[in-house]
């Protein structure tokens, strides 16, 4: 009885020192890094509402010169490493999203790479 | 009273031209009217409903064999072929051969698309409202919402939809596409709204394919469109396409 008393008390206390130091943060690796639309603090609160009201806007009534855009984000904000938003924990939609254990599945249609050139009609 | 009434109207007239005139100059590039732009460039303002973008095909310039605008589709919307089952690949244009059996034989080719009805079934018969319509005539999938049911792959008479069966990658960025989702044609939208043509009309060598705007009267298409007979293909649904076919 006593002995198991003595292991609970230890893997609290083992527990509380994980908490204590925390899970580590992202470390991002961004290409292009610098401040667009808003402040660091407020973009990782508000950028899935912005992105939401913008897809509507776009694809619906076809505006598409608004600063806010998916696009615009990924054309700046992709790793230096590989280009893309995705891919590891140091990538920038991916590392956030999975720092905050948040499913990311914009990427399941959208290109999460940065510099494509459209091909066009001309060959 | 009034007549400071009417000063003010023809103050805020003469503004209003201004101001659509310097925005006018900023934009323009050579070989572009004035006229052109403020009634078809869709470009800052965002999809009107004072434009109904069409396309009228002449079949007796397509030549029979070529797949020009079916692989120019291909390229800029990155459609590929689907992993070896080319049955389940997407389609947003095809080539079709005619043969006229009597008389001599007569033999054409055309090319098939959406051909984004004015009253669209796909419209119609959508349980989430992901396809609707552009104010410009358009047809869309918004794939946010598409549930892949396949309601409207049944009820288009023209068979220009597709569903997507696999997981896609390397897709263009201003063409968002995906598994699990409808799709079809979409004009080339993010080429249109930034004042190009699709690119199957800019592909195809033989001027077979003329793209623009139905509503504006000066447009080529629409003076061609009143000059030469050309037919919807089953006008008899009354779902008015805006693709329209000279010389079937």
């Amino acid at each position: 009885m006593l002995r198991l008393a003595a292991l609970v008390l230890i893997t609290l206390a083992l527990s509380a020192a994980v908490n204590a130091a925390g899970v580590p943060r992202p470390v991002i690796d961004i290409a292009k890094p610098g401040q667009c639309i808003d402040t660091p603090e407020v973009m990782r609160r508000t950028h899935m509402d912005l992105l939401k009201h913008q897809r509507d806007k776009t694809m619906r009534e076809g505006e598409r010169h608004s600063k806010v855009s998916l696009n615009g984000c990924i054309e700046c904000h992709a790793s230096k490493q590989n280009g893309s938003v995705l891919g590891g924990p140091d990538n920038f939609c991916q590392g956030c999203h999975s720092y905050a254990a948040v499913k990311l599945d914009c990427f399941e249609c959208h290109q999460p790479k940065a510099g494509y050139k459209a091909a066009g009609g001309k060959r | 009273m009034s007549e400071v009434t009417t000063s003010r109207r023809a103050f805020i007239g003469i503004s209003a031209t201004a101001a659509a005139a310097t925005a006018g100059f900023v934009a323009l590039a050579p070989g572009v009217k004035l006229m052109d732009l403020a009634q078809a460039h869709a470009d800052s303002k965002g999809a009107s409903s004072k434009v109904r973008w069409g396309m009228l095909i002449d079949t007796t310039k397509c030549a029979t064999g070529c797949s020009d605008c079916v692989s120019a589709c291909a390229r800029e919307n990155a459609i590929e072929p689907g992993s070896g089952r080319p049955a389940q690949s997407s389609q947003w244009i095809r080539k079709i051969e005619l043969k006229e059996k009597k008389g001599g034989h007569r033999e054409l080719s055309l090319p098939m698309l959406c051909q984004h009805c004015a009253n669209p079934p796909c419209v119609d018969v959508c349980p989430t409202g992901a396809s609707f319509q552009r104010a410009d005539g358009i047809v869309l999938v918004d794939r946010h919402i598409c549930i892949g049911c396949r309601y409207c792959v049944m009820a288009c008479p023209y068979q220009a939809r597709s569903f997507v069966h696999e997981p896609l990658h390397n897709q263009n960025p201003e063409v968002p596409r995906g598994q699990g989702c409808v799709e079809s044609c979409t004009l080339c939208v993010h080429r249109v709204d930034k004042g190009e043509s699709p690119a199957c009309v800019e592909s195809c060598t033989h001027q077979a394919m003329l793209f623009g705007d139905l509503n504006n009267p000066q447009s080529e298409i629409a003076q061609r469109v009143a000059t030469v007979a050309s037919s919807q293909i089953r006008a008899d649904l009354r779902l008015d396409p805006g693709v329209r076919y000279q010389g079937i």
